[in-house]
């Protein structure tokens, strides 16, 4: 347990969490039922008995295989899925919010499953470059022809047999996962690596420049600016936290402007973000697509105001594709200020948790993945919440946990049980009772 | 790392305090410009469709227009029924989230939604007494057993009717048909809204124009009331004796100008009066009167009648309108005195309502109410009050008049020669037993080949007006070609006075 700082067990504490999160669930899904049809949904007891059990479940799990794990976490992971599922029977029909509920329960089962399966988080720290490889793999799936597919001008999908999914998302966890293995190991290496002018050496550069490519791949050939951006965007944090030199920062950076440049020159859906956010709200362009689109969504989060038109009684439908991309702006409108803060302080929180469990272990690995995982699903909420208020240029990630999409879902709570796991230590089922 | 990894955290947070930044502006400090720029019409009508506005109705309670619970599942709270159909279309207009509002639904839509200041203490007090905000309830002066006498009087014929108290302009009866009823723009989906709306502009009879009081027309030989004011006010009276040749030559050309049928007036005497000219309408005499008054004169009469003044070609529409209604009214016109300089056996053919004269029914019945009225002509009037949702008066519009058209003793001699026509001459069939009705027919050209248009124009009793009437029959009505206003227009006008006195 050397990793592990000691940490008082407050089972209890997370179990209240827990509660109130489910609490606050399906007060949203009723809430919903009454501001859309006047009446609470029939299902109410079916819903709040399968989410409950779900939630308990996963909490059980949790005690089983993660004792000393961080209370907060799934707590705020099941609030958030809450909400959004809520807000997703809202906008969506029922039968495509069930297949939502499903993917929810998909993705706690798979929580659950990363629990089981990862005993011990160094277990993943010995597979560099397999994990990496796959991840890879996974990433650029969706190019090879015949298994990856275009939706809404992102080749972002890959059908295995029946199934499809945005292999990306996973992808990404397992990247994350190499990062942090590699850079653990490269650590003093790139500490020491640089030159006279303070910069990399050249043959450091390497895994940036790599990165970089990768990234521009992505954004090229799979036409995904928002996971490209992402992608380098964690991994340039990831190599400044492991080096401590701010060059890496400073040139990540630099390579992340160039490619911007580069992708802005060459890729006209990249100038046509760009426009769009600009001009949004102009007079000539904001009865066309992609300009209304963004309109709509600042004309969604204005009429709701401070205090939102409560559940149901706003016109969020009114914004293109209001449950994936906009679905923060949904509920600006019909929570208010008030409740879209309050949702993205409860990201807040996460990356806080995802933070702290960072600092509580004392491996470079353990830290460099709780930190890589945070900072994945900070920036992407960054990302797309900053998109929604036309802050920045919209590219289209799902909001972690809340928006429409299974891959998304079940892979953010993957990722979510691996934090849970770094925060817990190993598991150690056989030697249960003997201390 | 540690440093960093709070480093991290401090630059994350930071990451996110823009972002609240960003929601504050555009959620609290920015939200009302961004709520009000123009492509947010669908939330702004999701709003306005939320409050419930107000009812049209009659004095004596009868709903023209209300607002109704939408039907489930639609996107807006309530709906906009018109249970009259197309009887009060022209009044009450339309309320399309689509195409916007029209008529009354246009004029009078600070009440009906609720946001004149008149409604302040009303929609305070439902904010304060918890309950819904509701728009103020407009009351017409339309008389609805009047309304329906005009639908039925006019039958089968394309016309307008429009009725008026003479002393007070409160409109009576205002109906023109081919009509439309508002509901198929007011209500139903979308698309049954473009469906309706396409038709409608397609119809070459174009029903979303009121022929009452929107479109222009020829007046023909109704105008004479006015050449008549003219000439009386200046000094032409009623017993005056003029030549009566059954066509006259205009000066400068070869042109002719004939009576009616091409026949000889007053049995084909040398000379006729002024009185016996206006109740045969003898369109020779009325030509030499005008050209007699010269442009200047003629002109102002026509002015103080509420004529707009236009210069044909160039110039044909008014600035503005010179007599203000609630709905929108095409005035009256009349060329500026300058366009007969340039031509002037013009004036010979204005002097009988041809040519550039244009009025409309609503134009006519307020001429005759100026005559009715001892030569002062009222402000037509259609809304009597505004009431908020408790009952509570909240606005009353007061009768006022528009100016001094005609002396008193014009008035007073242009009644004995409208009661003429009635008794005498053209206008006979608008005669009632025991009611005096005083009143002037016309036959307008209505250009090649087409019938004409009838109209009659009149005012009863004449001694005590109670009622001005004016008609106008398309294309000659059920007589075609043969159709004259005596004929035609007379008979309506007889029905809707008769109904009205009885």
């Amino acid at each position: 347990m050397s990793a592990i700082t000691s940490r008082p067990v407050r089972p209890r504490t997370g179990l209240l969490l827990l509660l109130a999160a489910l609490v606050a669930s399906v007060a949203a899904y009723a809430m919903v039922g009454l501001g859309l049809r006047g009446r609470v949904p029939r299902d109410i007891v079916v819903y709040s008995l399968t989410l409950g059990g779900a939630y308990l479940l996963a909490w059980g799990a949790v005690r089983w295989t993660a004792p000393r794990a961080d209370p907060v976490l799934l707590p705020i992971a099941g609030m958030l899925g809450g909400l959004g599922l809520a807000m997703i029977y809202r906008l969506l029909p029922a039968d495509v919010a069930n297949a939502q509920a499903v993917w929810l329960l998909i993705g706690l089962v798979a929580f659950v499953l990363t629990l089981m399966l990862v005993r011990d988080d160094r277990q993943l720290d010995a597979y560099t470059y397999t994990i990496g490889l796959l991840g890879l793999i996974l990433l650029l799936l969706p190019v090879v022809p015949g298994v990856g597919f275009e939706v809404n001008g992102a080749r972002l999908w890959a059908h295995v047999g029946p199934l499809a999914f945005q292999p990306a998302e996973f992808g990404k966890i397992l990247i994350v996962i190499f990062l942090a293995s590699y850079l653990s190991a490269k650590r003093e290496l790139l500490e020491a690596g640089v030159g006279r002018l303070g910069l990399p050496r050249a043959k450091d550069l390497g895994p940036l420049l790599l990165a970089w490519g990768a990234s521009l791949a992505v954004l090229f050939l799979e036409r995904d600016l928002g996971a490209s951006m992402l992608f380098f965007g964690v991994f340039v944090v990831m190599i400044w936290i492991a080096s401590g030199r701010v060059a890496y920062l400073v040139t990540g950076g630099i390579l992340f402007a160039a490619g911007g440049v580069i992708g802005y020159l060459a890729l006209d859906h990249v100038q046509d973000r760009v426009a769009y956010w600009l001009h949004a709200l102009e007079p000539a362009t904001v009865h066309q697509v992609g300009y209304g689109q963004l309109a709509q969504s600042w004309f969604a989060l204005a009429s709701g105001g401070l205090v939102g038109t409560g559940l149901g009684r706003g016109s969020p439908d009114l914004i293109p594709y209001p449950a994936s991309d906009f679905i923060l702006s949904a509920f600006g409108e019909e929570l208010g200020m008030l409740g879209t803060a309050a949702i993205l302080l409860l990201f807040v929180g996460l990356i806080g948790r995802g933070l702290r469990i960072a600092l509580d272990r004392e491996d470079a690995f353990g830290r460099l993945l709780a930190t890589g995982l945070t900072t994945t699903i900070a920036l992407q909420t960054f990302t797309i919440a900053a998109g929604v208020t036309r802050l920045i240029p919209l590219t289209g990630v799902p909001l972690p946990l809340v928006s429409y999409g299974g891959s998304s879902r079940v892979a953010t709570l993957v990722m979510i049980g691996l934090l849970v796991r770094i925060s817990a230590g190993p598991w150690q089922p056989a030697r249960r009772g003997s201390g | 790392m540690e440093r960093r990894i709070r480093r991290l955290g401090i630059a994350l947070v930071l990451l996110f305090a823009v972002l609240f930044g960003q929601l504050a502006y555009v959620q609290v400090f920015a939200a009302d410009d961004i709520k009000n720029h123009p492509a947010n019409f669908s939330r702004q009508l999701i709003a306005e469709y939320n409050v419930q506005r107000g009812k049209i109705l009659t004095a004596d309670g009868l709903v023209l227009a209300e607002s109704v619970p939408a039907p489930k599942g639609s996107r807006y709270r309530f709906e906009r029924r018109y249970p009259q159909g197309d009887l009060y279309g022209y009044i009450t207009g339309f309320y399309s989230r689509i195409y916007g509002r029209s008529a009354l639904e246009q004029s009078m839509n600070p009440y009906l939604s609720g946001e004149a200041s008149e409604l302040a203490l009303s929609t305070f007090s439902d904010l304060f007494l918890g309950r819904q905000k509701r728009g103020g309830n407009i009351f017409v002066t339309v008389d609805p057993n009047l309304q329906e006498v005009a639908r039925t009087a006019l039958g089968a014929n394309k016309g307008a009717v429009v009725a008026m108290d003479p002393q007070t302009g409160d409109i009576l009866a205002l109906y023109s048909t081919p009509g439309f009823d508002p509901s198929e723009l007011s209500s139903g989906s979308d698309a049954e809204m473009r469906r309706a709306w396409k038709r409608l502009n397609a119809d070459p009879t174009k029903p979303l124009l009121a022929l009452s009081h929107q479109e222009l027309f020829l007046p023909g030989s109704s105008f004479k009331i006015v050449t008549a004011s003219a000439g009386l006010e200046n000094g032409f009276g009623p017993e005056s004796r003029w030549p009566n040749p059954h066509r006259l030559t205009l000066p400068l050309t070869n042109e002719q100008l004939q009576n009616f049928g091409d026949e000889h007036c007053n049995g084909g005497s040398s000379q006729i009066t002024l009185i016996q000219a206006f109740e045969e309408s003898c369109n020779v005499t009325f030509a030499e009167v005008g050209l007699r008054l010269g442009a200047e004169r003629f002109a102002a009469q026509a002015r103080a009648y509420g004529l707009c003044d236009t210069l044909p070609p160039e110039r044909t529409t008014c600035d503005g309108p010179l007599i203000s209604f609630e709905l929108p009214f095409q005035n009256g016109r009349f060329p500026d005195p300058a366009y007969f300089e340039r031509n002037d056996p013009l004036l010979a053919f204005s002097a009988i309502g041809l040519d550039n004269d244009l009025v409309n029914p609503l134009q006519m019945a307020l001429i005759a109410s100026a005559v009715a009225n001892g030569g002062v002509m009222p402000q037509p009037r259609i809304v009597s009050e505004v009431r908020d949702s408790q009952g509570r008066v909240a606005r009353e519009f007061g009768v006022r008049s528009v100016r001094r058209a005609i002396s008193a003793s014009t008035a007073a001699t242009l009644t004995q020669m409208m009661i003429a026509v009635v008794n005498n001459g053209t206008g006979y069939r608008a005669a009632i037993p025991g009611i005096q009705v005083a009143g002037k027919t016309g036959t307008a050209t209505n250009g090649e080949g087409r019938a004409p248009n009838a109209w009659f124009t009149a005012f009863a009793p004449a001694q005590n007006p109670q009622i001005a009437v004016s008609v106008i029959v398309l294309d000659g009505g059920n007589l075609g070609s043969e159709a004259t206003g005596g004929q035609v227009a007379a008979p309506i006008v007889r029905s809707v006075i008769e109904a009205y006195l009885r």
